[in-house]
C-alpha cells in the first residue's frame, strides 16, 4: 500500500499529443521544498556556525574528532543496514548529522577510538536495531555517547576535558561547570557567551548555538516548543536558585550560557524522532529535560547533565504522547 | 488570533491549516462562457448524496428541455434529474464516475432545435433578479428546489431540498459559502463575480424558507472583486459580508462557521447542531433561478483549469456534457498535461476516462503537469509533528496512518479516526510524502466493513 499511481496510456483524440495520464489519491499535490532530508542538511547548515567556533578554538582538535565520528557512523549504518537487509541509502542525511552532533559533543582530547567506538554505538545500537530512522526510541547521539562515558570514564570525566600537553590555551584550563563545581570558580559571562571556554567541541559557543538554533526554529526545522520549554525552566529554576541560595557569582545566566545546555536545547533535544509529536507535547518534554539538566547540575556528582537529562524524557516520549493526544474540533 | 472580525463574532480564521499555492490566475480572469449543446449527453442516476432516482423515460422517447427525466418518490433524500437539451432518449447506459461509483445513466441525443448560447445566457444568467420575496410562501420555495432537483454544487452533493425547508432546530443563521479555498478553481468566484444577483436573491429565499434571522456570506480575501461585486449587490439588504483570511480548507463548513461565527459543531453532528445552515453560493444561484424562473438544475457553472488546459476557461455547461467536450473547447491539453482531476488538486478524484460525465456536484475540471505532481519517494516517518502542526480538525495524522496501515483499528478508533474530512494538509505538509489520506480512508473503510 504504497504509491497507487499507475500509468494508464489515453489513446484518445482529444489528446493531440497523446500527453501521458497518470492517476493517483488526493492531495495531488504536495510541499516538495520541504523533505525529511531537506530537514538533515538544514540540521546540518545550522551546525555550521558550532563546528566553526569549535575549529577556531580547538583547531585540528576538532576537525579530528568530527571527521573520526563521520567516517564511523556512515561506515556503521551502510555496515548494519546492509545486515538487515534494507535497501535505503545514506542520502537521507541522518547518519551525517548523527555524527557531527555525537562528534562536537566529546571532549577535544579524546582518543581516536572513542570517537569510532561512540560512533558504532550510536548507530547501531541506538539506530538500527531499534528499526532505523523513525523507530529509536533514544537520540542516537546520545546513546554513543552515553556509552562511551560510562566505557570510557577516564577521558570522558570532567577531568578528561583537561590536557596540559598541548599548544591550545582552552584545554589547558578546567570546563567552566567542573571549574566552579570543584573550586568555586567563576567564568566571565563574555567568556561562556563567545565560548573561549573549555568543554566538549561544540558546546562552549552560546553565541553559536543561537545562530543555528535560531535558523532551526525559523525554519520549522526544530519545533521551537522544546527549547521554549526547556529554556524556561532552566531560567525559573536557576532564577529561584539564585533567589533563595546563597550569593554565588554562578547565576542563573551562566547556567544558561555554560555547558552543553544550548546546545543540547536546539540540536540534540530537538530530534524529532526521539521527541513528542504534539506541540504541548513537546513543550513537556523541553520542560523535563530543563528540569532534569538543573536537577543534576545542583544535586549529582556530575558537572553537567544535560546527555542524561535528554535520554531520561526520551524514555517517556511516548507517554507524553499518550498524554497529549488533542481535542478533536467539536469534541 | 485575539482579533476580531468585524461585526462577526468569529476571528476570521481558524487555527491550523496550510497555505497551498493559489494558482487561481490560470482562469479567474476568463469570464463565465457558454459552451455549446453537445451532440449528446450521460445522465447518471445517482448525482446525490442518498438515494439513487429511477428512470421515468424510456428509450427512443423524445424529451423537452428541462423535461424530467428521473425520480425517486419514496426517498426522501434523492434529488430529480432533467434533460438539459432538446433530444431522443438512447439506450439505457452505463458509466463510472471519477469517484469510482458506477450505476446506469441514461442517454439523450440531441434532436431538432437547441437553445442558443445567448438564450441559455439570458435564460439561466442574465436579466434581473427580484430582491423580495413577496407573494411568495416559504413552502413554495422549498416545492420548487425540490422540483428542480437541486443538490449542494460546492461538491458534497447533499440534496439542497431537505436543508432548504422550514426547520424547527435552533438554527439562525444562513452561512453562504464563498470560500472556494481549493487551490485552482475559480467557478464559485466567477458566479460571484459575473452573476452576484442570483446569489443574494437566492440567499434571500432559502433564508424565508428556512425562517431563520441573518445572512452571511463567506468569502476569502484573495477574491476582492468577488467581494465587491457581492456587496454592490447586497446593498439595501441586512445581508453581511465576511471577509476571511485565505487559508486552506476555509471552505469547509466547520471551518467557515468557526471563523465567521466561532461556532464550534459537534464531532459527528451537523452544522445545524452549531445553529447554523452552510450553502454554497452556486448552490444558492441555482434556487434563485428555480424558484423566480421556475428553471430545473440543468446547466451549472464549471471551471476548467491548470497547467494541462491550453485555455483556462469557466464555463456554463449542461450537466451530462462528456470531461472530453469540456477539454476540447479549451483546446485540448498541453503537451506536458499529466493528471485530470475532478475538482481541485487538494480533494479532486483523477481519472483517465474522458468519456465520463460530468455531474451535478463538480465545479472544476483541473488538470496537472508533470512538474505539479512531481512526487518524491515515501520514506519513513520521522514524528516530526508537521501533521500535527497542520490539521485543521487537531488530529494526529501520523498515528493515525500508522493504525490504519497495520489494521490497529482501536487505536484509530482512539485517535478519532471519524474526524478526518480527508481534506489533505498532513499528506500535503508530510516530510516523508506519506500518503496520509489514503491511509486514513483505508482505516474508515476497515472500520466500516467491521460494523
Amino acid at each position: 500500500m504504497s504509491e497507487t499511481t499507475s500509468e494508464k496510456q489515453s489513446a484518445n483524440d482529444a489528446t493531440r499529443d497523446v500527453p501521458v495520464i497518470q492517476v493517483g489519491h488526493s492531495p495531488h499535490i504536495a510541499n516538495v521544498s520541504f523533505t525529511s532530508r531537506r530537514m538533515m542538511i538544514d540540521v546540518l547548515i545550522a551546525l555550521l556556525p558550532v563546528a566553526a567556533m569549535s575549529i577556531y578554538i580547538f583547531q585540528l582538535y576538532a576537525v579530528k574528532q568530527m571527521a573520526i565520528c563521520l567516517a564511523a557512523c556512515l561506515l556503521t549504518e551502510a555496515v548494519f543496514v546492509k545486515m538487515r537487509n534494507h535497501s535505503f541509502s545514506l542520502t537521507d542525511c541522518s547518519a551525517a548529522v548523527t555524527a557531527v552532533i555525537l562528534g562536537l559533543s566529546l571532549p577535544a582530547t579524546a582518543p581516536w577510538y572513542v570517537g569510532v567506538i561512540a560512533s558504532v554505538v550510536a548507530i547501531g545500537i541506538g539506530k538500527v536495531i531499534f528499526g532505523g530512522i523513525g523507530m529509536n526510541l533514544f537520540n542516537p547521539a546520545m546513546v554513543g555517547r552515553a556509552f562511551v562515558m560510562i566505557a570510557f570514564a577516564g577521558v570522558m570525566a570532567a577531568s578528561g576535558y583537561e590536557s596540559m600537553h598541548t599548544g591550545i590555551d582552552a584545554i589547558t584550563q578546567a570546563t567552566p561547570l567542573n571549574a566552579f563545581k570543584q573550586m568555586g570558580i567563576s567564568t566571565s559571562l563574555k567568556d561562556l557567551f563567545f565560548g573561549f571556554t573549555n568543554g566538549s567541541l561544540g558546546e562552549t559557543s552560546a553565541l553559536a548555538c543561537l545562530i543555528g538554533g535560531a535558523y532551526l526554529c525559523i525554519r520549522r526545522t526544530a519545533s521551537w516548543e522544546i527549547p521554549a520549554g526547556l529554556i524556561a525552566v532552566v531560567l525559573i529554576m536557576g532564577g529561584l536558585a539564585d533567589i533563595m541560595g546563597n550569593a554565588s557569582d554562578w547565576t542563573v545566566i551562566h547556567h544558561l550560557f555554560s555547558g552543553s545546555l544550548l546546545f543540547g536545547a536546539f540540536f540534540i533535544a530537538t530530534d524529532p524522532v526521539s521527541s513528542p509529536i504534539t506541540a504541548k507535547g513537546k513543550f513537556i518534554f523541553g520542560a523535563g529535560i530543563g528540569f532534569f539538566i538543573m536537577i543534576l547540575r545542583f544535586f549529582s556528582g556530575y558537572p553537567e547533565g544535560v546527555m542524561f537529562a535528554v535520554l531520561l524524557m526520551n524514555a517517556v516520549t511516548p507517554l507524553i504522547n499518550r498524554w497529549t493526544i488533542p481535542k478533536v474540533m467539536g469534541e | 488570533m485575539a482579533k476580531k472580525l468585524e461585526q462577526f463574532t468569529g476571528s476570521g480564521t481558524f487555527p491550523k491549516g496550510i497555505h497551498p499555492p493559489e494558482r487561481k490566475h490560470f482562469s479567474a480572469d476568463a469570464p463565465i462562457e457558454v459552451v455549446p449543446t453537445p451532440k449528446e449527453v450521460l445522465l447518471p442516476l445517482q448525482q446525490n448524496i442518498g438515494a439513487p432516482s429511477k428512470p421515468l423515460v424510456k428509450p427512443k422517447q423524445e424529451v423537452e428541455y428541462g423535461d424530467l427525466i428521473a425520480d425517486n418518490e419514496e426517498a426522501p433524500i434523492s434529488a430529480k434529474i432533467h434533460s438539459p437539451i432538446f433530444g431522443v432518449v438512447q439506450k439505457m447506459a452505463v458509466t463510472t464516475l471519477p469517484n469510482g461509483r458506477h450505476m446506469q445513466a441514461i442517454r439523450i441525443k440531441a434532436a431538432g432545435r437547441q437553445f442558443t448560447d445567448e438564450e441559455n445566457y439570458r435564460e439561466l444568467m442574465g436579466g434581473k433578479w427580484p430582491k423580495s420575496v413577496v407573494g411568495y410562501d416559504p413552502d413554495e420555495v422549498t416545492r420548487a428546489i425540490h422540483d428542480a432537483g437541486i443538490v449542494g454544487l460546492g461538491g458534497a452533493a447533499f440534496p439542497t431540498h431537505v436543508k432548504i425547508a422550514p426547520i424547527s432546530l435552533r438554527v439562525d443563521t444562513l452561512l453562504v459559502n464563498g470560500c472556494e479555498c481549493e487551490p485552482y478553481l475559480t467557478a464559485d468566484d466567477r458566479v460571484m463575480r459575473d452573476i452576484p444577483d442570483t446569489i443574494i436573491s437566492g440567499a434571500l429565499l432559502s433564508r424565508f424558507a428556512m425562517g431563520l434571522k441573518d445572512i452571511i456570506v463567506g468569502i476569502e480575501e484573495n477574491k476582492p472583486r468577488a467581494i465587491e461585486a457581492i456587496r454592490k449587490s447586497a446593498a439595501g439588504t441586512d445581508i453581511k459580508i465576511a471577509v476571511l483570511k485565505t487559508k486552506y480548507p476555509q471552505g469547509s463548513e466547520k471551518h467557515l462557521i468557526k471563523a465567521v461565527l466561532n461556532r464550534v459543531v459537534p464531532l459527528g453532528g451537523l452544522p445545524a447542531d452549531a445553529g447554523v445552515a452552510v450553502s454554497n453560493v452556486t448552490t444558492i444561484s441555482a434556487v434563485a433561478r428555480a424558484v423566480f424562473r421556475g428553471m430545473p438544475l440543468t446547466h451549472r457553472v464549471v471551471c476548467v483549469t491548470g497547467g494541462g488546459v491550453v485555455q483556462p476557461k469557466n464555463l456554463l455547461v449542461p450537466i451530462g456534457i462528456s470531461y472530453r467536450e469540456l477539454i476540447e473547447f479549451c483546446g485540448g491539453f498541453t503537451k506536458d498535461a499529466a493528471r485530470i482531476l475532478s475538482g481541485g488538486p487538494m480533494m479532486g478524484f483523477s481519472f483517465s476516462d474522458l468519456d465520463m460525465p460530468l455531474t451535478k456536484g463538480t465545479g472544476g475540471v483541473t488538470v496537472l503537469t508533470h512538474d505539479d505532481i512531481k512526487k518524491q519517494k515515501e520514506t519513513a516517518c520521522i514524528r516530526c509533528g508537521r501533521c500535527v502542526d497542520v490539521c485543521p480538525m487537531n488530529l494526529v495524522p501520523a498515528r493515525l496512518g500508522l493504525a490504519s496501515r497495520h489494521g490497529d483499528l482501536a487505536m484509530a478508533e482512539k485517535y478519532r479516526i471519524r474526524g478526518c474530512v480527508e481534506c489533505g494538509c498532513c499528506a500535503y505538509a508530510c516530510p516523508a510524502n506519506i500518503p496520509l489520506v489514503q491511509l486514513i480512508r483505508m482505516g474508515k473503510a476497515q472500520i466500516a466493513a467491521k460494523r
